[in-house]
């Protein structure tokens, strides 16, 4: 499983803060506590504080010096991202990248595609366009297949393909959780060896009470289905535990007594 | 039209650690030689996938006390040097060409002579002065005992970087705490199980061990004699390491020599089996054949017993390492 820790994001309030006045060490805190907890990658995104190129090359600089953990750079604008791209081939020493994201819109998908072969990133392609978020299977699968399909022309591999099926609030959206988990599904016959899939889980729990339970259980069942990448909450512990064990169980990771501590310190 | 070949070639993420053994007179020891081995990135001897750095190593296996029970095709090449574990060990690095020596603490088995912790030093050092190979030292899988010689042993090698062994997930913590403190490596033993495999290795790293500091011992078996299931341990164990698992991602040891020549097809001589044919060949071939498996399986480190099998063992090594083919 990849685990992307979604906590830098301007977004969230510390981090927004710290943005707006360039004080490295919140941002720095999140970066090491999400690499203990597991993170394969950090999820880094401006969020709608600022939308300028130097704070997002300061922000990505920040997360750069404090661990090695590879990145992925996360803004939804072509220019910024490319600033940010640039940023971290200069800070993150070669390590590896993602995109995050683009959608199945031409006017995004084709240049987010270039950017992605040409700094060698992997990139997530969300199955939303023009027309907005899909509510049903047959949409998510056409658009995912496009995405796939535009990508390997130009030359990503699956394993550089991240598709998305876009998860949507459980407490708002009931019945759509299901049709993710479908999606998924086929997803997974797109090609052999498939491409990632790869889900922002926290979006299941939105507003709802229960939020650690229900992402833990979706997440597992997303899991089943085929999702091999998650953007999630990484220091949820019960979370991780719960990732852990749905290894084991689809024998992915090889059982023993102390599975959780060997998970912990598997990177 | 030609049919098209499908490529097959699988790619993985994850090496297997390397492990150096032994340390110079520059780095605090007395070695004139080190030996490294790990470092794969593919299955074993699949040049077209991965890099394999490092030859398997052969490990010659020495006693502190001489054998009693050694069959008289093995016996009558050592019999000459095994009152002395030095000239023992010099033999088989000068005349055989061991690459490590494996000093088994066999005296200190409470079954045999139950020597002390002072007599297993003493072997110890004696062996460290008469060769310049690193060491392995095995002591006696009496847990109780172990604890008791291995104080003496660790430090009486200090700073030569030898490979001490075995802890097992019932008896780690005195062995990973004299390996830290007089900085030597350790061998992980689990019984042909995967899962103890890990476990062990993840008891020993929770005691702030290195992970790359453990050589994998997944137990051993003659050909025969279940090496079979040694062999999906070990495969299991690899694909698992090269697949990203840090906790499996250790160089694996056999011991080889110890297991064959306990077996009837090694151990029996012509006049007991006549239709087996030449004990003289047929135990160095039986001990042979048995480590061939285990460096297919993913065996880093060989320890062997008959100067007949390591001649063939070392002469396959260099074949599959692709000297001179390509």
């Amino acid at each position: 499983m990849i685990l992307i820790g979604e906590r830098i994001n301007g977004s969230f309030k510390d981090i927004a803060a710290a943005i707006r006045e360039r004080n490295k060490a919140p941002i720095q805190e999140w970066a090491r506590r999400q690499t203990e907890a597991g993170a394969d990658y950090l999820d880094v995104n401006l969020g709608a504080v600022s939308k300028s190129a130097d704070d997002f090359r300061w922000l990505i600089q920040t997360v750069c010096e404090a661990v090695p953990t590879p990145i992925s750079v996360d803004y939804n604008k072509l220019d910024l991202m490319k600033a940010g791209l640039e940023a971290y081939k200069e800070f993150g020493g070669g390590r590896p990248v993602i995109i995050n994201s683009t959608t199945a819109e031409d006017s995004k998908l084709v240049p987010l595609v270039e950017l992605a072969v040409q700094y060698n990133a992997g990139l997530i392609g969300v199955v939303m366009d023009e027309r907005g978020s899909p509510q049903d299977v047959d949409r998510r699968v056409e658009l995912g297949a496009k995405i796939f399909a535009v990508a390997s022309e130009a030359g990503l591999t699956p394993d550089r393909i991240y598709l998305d099926p876009i998860v949507m609030p459980l407490k708002f959206m009931q019945e759509q959780a299901k049709n993710v988990l479908e999606a998924i599904r086929q997803f997974a016959m797109i090609s052999d060896p498939p491409p990632h899939i790869s889900i922002g889980l926290s979006n299941i729990c939105s507003k709802a009470k229960e939020r650690s339970l229900i992402n833990r259980t979706f997440l597992v069942m997303a899991m089943a289905a085929g999702c091999d990448t998650a953007i999630c909450n990484v220091c949820d512990t019960e979370l991780m535990n719960a990732v852990a064990t749905a290894e084991l169980i689809l024998n992915k990771e090889i059982y023993s007594d102390d599975y959780l501590k060997a998970y912990r310190k598997r990177s | 039209m030609p049919l098209a070949i499908p490529d097959v070639k699988k790619t993985w993420t994850n090496a297997i650690n390397t492990v150096t053994l032994g340390a110079t007179k520059d780095e605090g020891g007395t070695r004139t030689k080190k030996v490294t081995v790990g470092g794969a990135t593919a299955l074993p001897f699949h040049h077209f996938e991965g890099k394999m750095p490092y030859p398997p190593a052969i490990a010659m296996e020495v006693w502190d006390v001489a054998p009693q029970d050694w069959p008289e095709v093995l016996a009558e090449h050592f019999r000459d040097v095994w009152h002395d574990p030095g000239l023992w060990a010099k033999k088989c690095v000068e005349q055989y060409g061991a690459d490590l020596i494996c000093l088994r603490l066999a005296g200190c088995d409470p079954v045999r002579q139950n020597r002390g912790p002072q007599e297993a030093a003493q072997a110890v050092k004696h062996v460290l002065e008469s060769v310049g190979v690193p060491l392995i030292i095995w002591g006696t899988g009496n847990d109780d005992k172990d604890n008791e010689i291995f104080p003496a042993v660790a430090e009486a090698a200090s700073g030569e970087n030898c490979l001490l062994g075995t802890i097992t997930e019932d008896n780690y913590k005195t062995l990973v705490a004299l390996c830290t403190a007089y900085k030597h490596k350790v061998i992980a033993e689990s019984p042909c199980d995967v899962n103890i495999a890990k476990q062990v290795n993840i008891l020993a790293t929770d005691m702030g061990f290195k992970p790359e500091d453990i050589v994998i011992y997944p137990t051993s078996a003659a050909l025969g004699y279940g090496l079979e299931y040694v062999y999906s341990v070990m495969e299991r164990a690899r694909l698992a390491a090269l697949r990203g698992d840090k906790m499996l991602s250790q160089p694996m040891i056999c011991d080889i020599g110890i297991e064959v020549w306990g077996v009837k097809e090694a151990k029996a001589s012509e006049q007991e089996l006549p239709e087996w044919g030449a004990q003289r060949e047929r135990g160095p071939l039986w001990e042979a054949t048995t480590a061939y498996v285990y460096l297919l399986a993913g065996a880093d480190i060989l320890v062997l017993r008959h100067p007949q099998a390591v001649a063939s063992v070392r002469q396959a090594i260099k074949q599959l390492m692709g000297d001179g083919l390509t």
